[in-house]
């Protein structure tokens, strides 16, 4: 077999890596999506309704994580560009910024409990729902800040340029999911307060 | 630039962990194999295994149920504290239902099937290397075995495994005192649920990405073996449908482990009031049968795309309506999603609601019988061959007709209130899914084993195999139907006792002989397979003359599957007994030029250049011929 052909071969497969990750997505995305149907179909009963004023330590948390969008955007079209240790910084600074999001929904949950009197436990499901979606879209974003890191263990080794790219792009793939995803259920959250 | 190592040996290795070196050592070739068809067979053995033991804990429970009052003395020595007094204890026969149905459902019929043959079919049939992500497809096997070893590991708990269902609806699954398996044995059910889950979206991804992205030259969408549509569009399934398990999951285990109130409310437990306020269970079937619908169809979908195989290449015709077969297996898939209220009808569900839920299942009925009376019409008239496969593709036609009828008349909501939760509903799903989807893969084993094993299994027990199966299927599930008209319940310990069904007992004997003897029909299947597996038959590169490109590697395997270039394909997978070629098959990758004298107008219809020099062809051949 032709040099040519296997490199052709190994294109096509990182092009399939890179699907799986979309349809990995898409999975994810039904999770969320069951659990805020389950909203629905729970707070449809009597006296479920919500009604808790979402705390505004989300606002700074839907500010850090759209932030955290942008900086891995520049560090991607950092990376294209070939600029690698402006790559590497921009990445650090989003890894920081997902951790900075990351205490923000913590502390998100301390003014909920502590401030606001809005319990994980109670008779009221539709409550315990906003520490459910926040602690599960956590647990995405856990696994998101190991990807982030894998992304930036690229940029010191000696990973070709192909390599870095594909792992720039399937992180991006993976962040900016993240991102959206928090808005929907922040959107969700809003328009279900009362 | 690629810059990945490549070896010396013709075939490109795409993985991280296989870069560096490459040698082949037990380990690596049979246990921690990345190769697509040894990660078939390993899904396909340990499916049969549990399958094996999904089928004797439902005779264990099958002698209850015959036996009510019989005591059973070997029956303590086998299961000691579970069947004190030799007769099994009432939450045992609880726990042997619900893992019998979780282990089939789950473990047979949806990994050990898809896993099978998705593993083995899509890179043979599509024309590639491997799939997408080899090392995520071994992750995908370790996970199921994982998932295997600690469902079973349930048993040896104190108290049993888990025993609300396979449904496992809560408050018995979210209550760890409610019954004996709502303790650990639910908690190892849900361990092994997460994990089984995790295996499915693993296998199901790379078979998505696989489909889409890695098809040889010439293999169009429109191209591919109905084997390969069926296995994707149940991937696509699986992928979405899995995820809404998982968030339904997610809150049960809230609610059994950290005190929430999802599904929990009004609860007085052994005399004493419980804390929960405000749950609803119907919450869980909501989210439980979102899953649960489309998994329904996630175990058939194989099994029907098999059959469509089988039943074209032994008929020696093309499969009838391959178009149309392709929408309906696509019409399932959307319409799986919006029926699963038809598992909900008496869950005071709003009757409007219920009527729409009526409409959609009503219409999923159409697709469904698109395939059979297609089925039927491929059979009609062909040439057929009765290999083993053969046979049990027939039989999951029969299977699906006969079941699939009683679907549509539960699907009516105003039957449903009476017929629901009794064994009218067992029958039902035992016929369209049991024994149809079973009979699927079946076929499908026989068919391939040759690939897989390069050896033929033996056709007369084959043969045997399948009559006593196919008859003793019939003779366990028929006659429920009219248990269920009765009224009886299912998951009764023991019905039998009440006044009014003592007269089931003589039909609860009969199923329960019938039983057994397609019980001792599987050892001449288990015999076969594996007396075939080393002393078998050499089997030939095509032994069934098929057109598909998996019957174009060599028979003995290689890491890469074809040992040079991979074969482009020319035309679709059902050219048999074309008139005017030389053979009653023409494989994929021949190409219209070399057989000028079967070609129809219709081989080219988007290829004008093909068309032109047809044309020509014929007016030369029509000139020269003889006027009759
Ligand atoms: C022809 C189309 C079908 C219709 C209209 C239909 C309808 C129904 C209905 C209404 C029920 C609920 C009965 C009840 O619990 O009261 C049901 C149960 C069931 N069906 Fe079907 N069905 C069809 C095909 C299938 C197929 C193809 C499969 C599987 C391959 C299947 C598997 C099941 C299972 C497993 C259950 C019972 C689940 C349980 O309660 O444990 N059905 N079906
Ligand atoms: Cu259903």
């Amino acid at each position: 077999m032709i040099m040519a052909q296997i490199q052709q071969e190994d294109r096509v497969n990182l092009g399939a890596k890179k699907f799986s990750m979309w349809i990995f997505i898409f999975t994810s995305f039904m999770f969320f999506a069951a659990l805020t149907s389950g909203f629905i179909v729970y707070s449809g009963q009597k006296g479920h309704a919500l009604d808790v004023k979402m705390p505004t330590t989300f606002i700074f948390s839907t500010i850090v994580i759209l932030l955290s969008s942008v900086t891995l955007y520049m560090a991607s079209t950092a990376a294209k560009k070939l600029e690698w240790e402006k790559q590497k910084f921009l990445l650090w600074v989003t890894f920081a910024l997902g951790i900075v999001f990351l205490v923000l929904q913590i502390q998100a949950w301390y003014i909920l409990t502590y401030k606001m009197g809005v319990y994980f436990v109670g008779p009221n499901a539709s409550r315990t729902f906003i520490y459910v979606f926040t602690g599960m879209h956590l647990l995405h974003i856990l696994a998101g800040l190991a990807v982030v890191l894998n992304a930036i263990k690229g940029t010191y080794g000696s990973v070709t340029q192909v390599k870095n790219l594909y792992k720039m792009e399937m992180t991006s793939i993976f962040w900016h999911f993240l991102d959206i995803i928090w808005i929907y259920l922040y959107v969700f959250l809003l328009l279900n307060q009362n | 630039m690629s810059t990945l190592a490549v070896h010396d040996h013709a075939v490109a290795h795409h993985d991280e962990a296989h870069e560096h070196h490459h040698k082949a050592t037990f380990l690596n070739t049979y246990v921690f194999s990345q190769d697509h068809k040894m990660i078939a067979k390993q899904f396909l053995i340990t499916g049969i295994t549990m399958a094996f033991i999904g089928m004797a804990l439902s005779l264990l429970f099958r002698i209850q149920l015959a036996y009510p009052d019989k005591a059973f003395p070997l029956l303590e020595t086998l299961l000691g504290r579970f069947a004190p007094q030799g007769r099994i204890s009432p939450d045992f026969y609880m726990s042997l239902v619900t893992i019998h149905g979780t282990i089939m459902v789950f473990f047979v019929l949806t990994a050990g099937l898809s896993g099978t043959f998705a593993n083995l079919l899509i890179p043979l049939q599509i024309g590639a290397r491997d799939m997408a992500s080899p090392f995520v497809n071994m992750l995908s096997y370790w996970f199921f075995l994982t998932a295997s070893v600690i469902m079973l590991s349930s048993f040896l708990v104190q108290k049993g495994p888990a025993s609300g269902g396979w449904t496992i609806y809560p408050p018995l699954s979210a209550l760890p005192k409610a019954m004996a398996g709502s303790g650990e044995g639910m908690t190892l059910w849900l361990i092994s649920m997460v994990l089984f889950v995790a295996s499915s979206l693993m296998g199901g991804i790379n078979y998505i990405s696989t489909v889409l992205n890695m098809r040889t030259k010439g293999m169009d969408l429109w191209k591919m073996p109905l084997t390969i549509w069926a296995l994707f569009l149940t991937a696509i399934l699986g992928v979405l449908a899995f995820p809404v398990l998982v968030a339904g999951v997610v809150l049960l285990i809230f609610d059994r482990s950290f005190g929430t109130s999802f599904y929990l409310s009004d609860i007085v437990l052994n005399g004493q009031v419980q804390p929960y306020e405000g749950g609803s269970p119907i919450l869980f079937q909501h989210l439980f049968w979102f899953l649960g619908h489309p998994e329904v169809y996630i175990i058939i979908m194989p099994a029907m795309g098999i059959s469509s195989e089988v039943l074209s290449v032994n008929s020696r015709k093309p499969i009838f309506g391959y178009h149309a077969m392709v929408y309906s297996l696509i019409g399932i898939t959307v319409l799986s999603f919006i029926v699963w209220g038809h598992h909900m009808f008496v869950t005071g569900m709003n009757p409007f609601l219920g009527g729409v839920f009526m409409i959609t299942t009503l219409i999923i009925a159409v697709p469904s019988a698109v395939k059979t009376f297609n089925w039927l019409a491929t059979l009609w008239r062909g040439n057929i061959r009765f290999t083993p496969a053969m046979l049990f593709a027939i039989g999951m036609v029969s299977f699906f007709i006969s079941g699939g009828l009683t679907g549509i008349f539960l699907g009516n909501a105003a039957l449903d209130v009476n017929l629901h939760d009794t064994y009218f509903v067992v029958a039902h799903f035992h016929l369209v899914m049991g024994s149809a989807a079973i009979f699927g893969m079946l076929a499908g084993v026989y068919h391939w084993f040759p690939k897989m094993f390069r050896r033929m299994m033996d056709d007369k027990l084959g043969y045997l195999h399948f009559w006593l199966t196919f008859a003793g299927a019939y003779m366990v599930f028929f006659p429920m139907h009219f248990m269920g008209l009765d009224g009886v319940p299912r998951r009764y310990y023991a019905f039998t006792e009440f006044k009014g069904w003592e007269h089931w007992l003589t039909v609860n004997t009969f199923i329960t002989w019938a039983a057994m003897l397609s019980g001792v029909a599987q050892l001449a299947f288990a015999y076969n397979f594996i007396h075939s597996i080393f002393w078998g038959k050499k089997a030939e590169q095509n032994p069934w003359n098929a057109n598909t490109l998996e019957w174009t590697t060599p028979v003995e395997h290689l890491h890469g599957n074809w040992p040079g270039e991979i074969p482009t394909v020319y035309r679709w997978a059902y050219d048999y007994s074309k008139p005017g070629a030389e053979d009653d098959f023409i494989p994929q990758t021949v190409p219209f030029s070399q057989t000028m004298s079967s070609n129809l107008p219709h081989d080219f219809e988007d290829n004008p250049g093909g068309l032109e020099e047809y044309n020509k062809w014929t007016a030369a051949h029509k000139a020269s011929e003889p006027v009759k």
